[in-house]
């Protein structure tokens, strides 16, 4: 009986998936294919490298400190970075001190209220406070970039495939639209050309337009491809900043679980020796 | 609940011994995992599973409680607190990754624990009961990973909670009523991100009871092995202590090795970057997909495009539940009085080239976009799917001439564990008969 129902529902299902798969199949054979517009211009990510790649990558402080001030002198304009405290740049290599001055002489102020008012009001940033918004809400934030939203980039490089080299490849792709681009994908007022952006027209305009639009406090030639690179990699730091603890801490648990399996490998062995091994 | 010649507990400690009279605990784990369980000698490194299972449950309990401490269930702070924990909380990064990663080495461990007892017959007479418990189990941990994956509150967890409850909104009159008393809302917001932190912090240990239970059931009519044979004597049995521990210990290092190496170099592979975007009921994603443990339901459920008789999205539903409902009824599906694969020469070619690719295939599809071709292979997949299960298994065991089997386990350990616990072809088609 089991059988005999189990025989017929399994007729149904098959059949039901037939006739769909053959309403598919004459769909496909008959349709012309249409490729989309985003699929024959978008292209694959650069291939780029960074110092924290692979399972022994660790941060190039040097690199995070020039990332960080492409960061504040180019993309703090628009963007946030709400899940980074100043006091973390500790990490990266500055010290107390500098990350003090760092955050009072921050361009935004955080938002506050007034000791003697009560009222709403800004004051200095301090180094416990996360970064502060460029905007006081999203209505202000699309009011001010015609009508696009400039993402926080605390977890940028982790909320997009292929995360830095994703960076990297946007802010050095701008370009002039290809000549045979379709009309309606070309970019309108306010939208820019950039084949690593998923629908090619990204309203951000070129950040970063020209070699030394940041001069490098270490003395490095701030070239366009450096300055993408360096704030790649920061973006990957303030995404990850337990990359190289993690590192660290997976290389000795490696290690250590190798020998314990041996050594487990061995017991197993010796104990079966008698029953299976003889 | 054992074989004659189990060893008996005897408490050697006079503590022990006072125990033992008042409150027997240790005899009971004596008896369930100790040397008091007799277990066939000749289980290979599939069996060592269910155990692995057991640990994993155990990992996602210590690091989701520890996790819990720190996390808010409440829509407006669940990411930033979830960042928290990844920031600010002393190998919080490490509770997190390892919880995350958890729940996919959980997925499949269980898997492979699935497939083994598919393969080697571990559904039949007589233990139906444990598996109908691990089918229990299984929904149960379908259930509590589903829940879980919403709590960080991102894009992928926002959309895949509105989607997986919108299933019962295809339910024909009580649908949308159903799916608004689900989520306790239109949409998923507090209300539902509440309550699947409830929930998901409860049912681990519903699922820890069912494991008791699945292993009581285990324990009436002992372990099944390789050859499928009956245990007939004290000579086919080891104790589970020292033996399969000694084992089991071995295969969780191998087990561990590969779920640090995720773990520590690849935490995010298994993940969707979508989910580091914070949930935004205005901007849908592109690419809707579950996590990748659902993948081959999640392809079972787009197959059907057709309205015929019922919408198409309703005999997705359907399907996709029936495709975990018809093995509750396998182990009368499947009538064949031989358990294991390797005595079943037809059997065997369904399960290798048919069931396993489909089951592949379906899990590659439900993760690819859903356009042509993926939709088409994934229709043939499904029909296979259940073709297999419905119409494949039933015939096959009425028909199929099996290969003769051992006479008992002991003499099919002289060929060697290679020859009589090979899944396919190791040894060619050739049966283990005594040398």
């Amino acid at each position: 009986m089991v059988r005999l129902i189990g025989f017929l529902v399994g007729l149904g299902f098959v059949g039901v998936l037939m006739i769909s798969f053959i309403s598919g199949a004459v769909t496909f054979a008959t349709e012309e294919k249409v490729e989309s517009v985003e699929s024959r211009f978008h292209k694959p990510v650069k291939d780029v490298h960074f110092a924290s790649d692979g399972p022994f990558g660790h941060y190039d402080r040097q690199q995070l400190q020039r990332g960080f001030q492409v960061y504040k002198e180019v993309c703090a304009a628009c963007h946030g970075l709400g899940l980074v405290a100043f006091r973390n740049l500790q990490d990266i290599g500055y010290s107390e001190a500098e990350v003090k001055a760092i955050a009072n002489q921050w361009q935004i102020e955080v938002p506050s209220i007034d000791p003697a008012t009560g009222e709403a009001s800004t004051r200095k940033a301090i180094a416990s406070d996360n970064f502060p918004s460029p905007y006081a809400n999203e209505t202000a934030a699309r009011a001010a970039n015609n009508n696009a939203l400039p993402p926080d980039l605390s977890l940028i490089t982790k909320a997009r495939h292929h995360g830095p080299a994703y960076v990297y490849s946007l802010l050095t792709g701008y370009q002039n639209p290809p000549a045979n681009l379709p009309a309606e994908n070309r970019p309108g007022t306010g939208l820019h050309y950039n084949p690593y952006f998923a629908n090619l027209n990204i309203a951000m305009p070129q950040p970063i337009t020209s070699d030394g639009q940041v001069t490098y406090a270490d003395g490095t030639n701030a070239t366009v491809d450096q300055m993408a690179q360096d704030v790649a990699a920061f973006l990957t730091w303030t995404a990850e900043p337990k990359l190289e603890n993690r590192h660290r801490t997976g290389i000795a648990v490696i290690f250590f679980l190798l020998i314990a399996t041996g050594l487990a490998y061995m017991a197993y062995r010796n104990i079966w020796a008698e029953k299976k091994y003889r | 609940m054992s074989f004659p010649w189990a060893e008996h507990y005897t408490p050697k400690m006079p503590l022990m011994r006072w125990l033992d009279e008042r409150l027997p605990l240790p005899r009971l784990v004596y008896n369930a995992i100790g040397a008091g369980y007799p277990v066939p000698r000749n289980l290979n490194y599939f069996w060592n599973f269910g155990v692995l299972a057991g640990f994993a449950l155990v990992l996602q309990i210590v690091t989701g409680i520890i996790l819990a401490m720190h996390y808010a269930p409440a829509g407006a702070i669940a990411f930033q607190s979830v960042e928290h924990i990844m920031r600010d909380v002393n190998q919080g990064w490490l509770l997190r990754y390892a919880h995350a990663n958890g729940a996919s080495f959980f997925f499949i461990v269980v898997y492979i624990h699935i497939f083994r007892g598919l393969f080697y017959g571990s559904y039949k007479a007589p233990r139906e009961m444990v598996w109908l418990l691990g089918l229990v189990i299984f929904l149960l941990m379908m259930a509590t990973a589903f829940m879980g994956y919403v709590l960080p509150w991102g894009q992928m967890s926002f959309w895949g909670a509105k989607v997986i409850t919108g299933l019962f909104g295809a339910i024909p009159l009580v649908g949308e009523p159903i799916q608004q008393w689900l989520l306790g809302g239109f949409a998923p917001d507090n209300a539902a991100l509440n309550r699947f932190f409830s929930l998901h912090y409860l049912l681990p240990f519903v699922i820890a009871g069912v494991i008791i239970l699945h292993i009581w059931a285990l324990h009436i009519p002992g372990s099944g092995n390789p050859t499928g044979v009956d245990v007939k004597g004290p000579q086919d049995t080891v104790p589970f202590h020292p033996y399969y521990t000694a084992k089991d210990g071995f295969g969780l290092g191998i087990f561990l090795i590969a779920y640090c190496l995720v773990l520590f170099f690849a935490p995010n592979y298994l993940g969707h970057a979508d989910n580091y975007i914070p949930a935004n009921p205005l901007s849908t994603p592109a690419h809707i997909v579950p996590e990748w443990y659902f993948w081959p339901f999640y392809a079972i459920l787009r197959a059907f495009t057709v309205d015929f008789i019922l919408p198409a999205k309703l005999w997705g539903v359907i399907a996709m539940f029936a495709s975990i409902l018809l093995l509750f009824f396998l182990p009368w599906l499947d009538k064949s009085p031989v358990r294991s694969g390797n005595y079943r020469p037809a059997f065997k070619k369904f399960f290798w080239f048919g069931l396993i690719p489909c089951v592949l295939i379906l899990g590659y599809c439900g993760g690819a976009p859903a356009e042509e071709p993926y939709v088409m292979i994934s229709q043939i997949a499904a029909a296979y799917y259940f073709a297999h299960f419905l119409i494949i298994l039933p015939l096959i065991s009425k028909f199929e001439t099996t290969l003769p089997l051992p006479n008992s386990i002991s003499e099919s350990v002289l060929h060697g564990e290679k020859q009589e616990a090979a899944p396919f072809g190791v040894d060619g088609t050739k049966p283990a008969t005594a040398a």
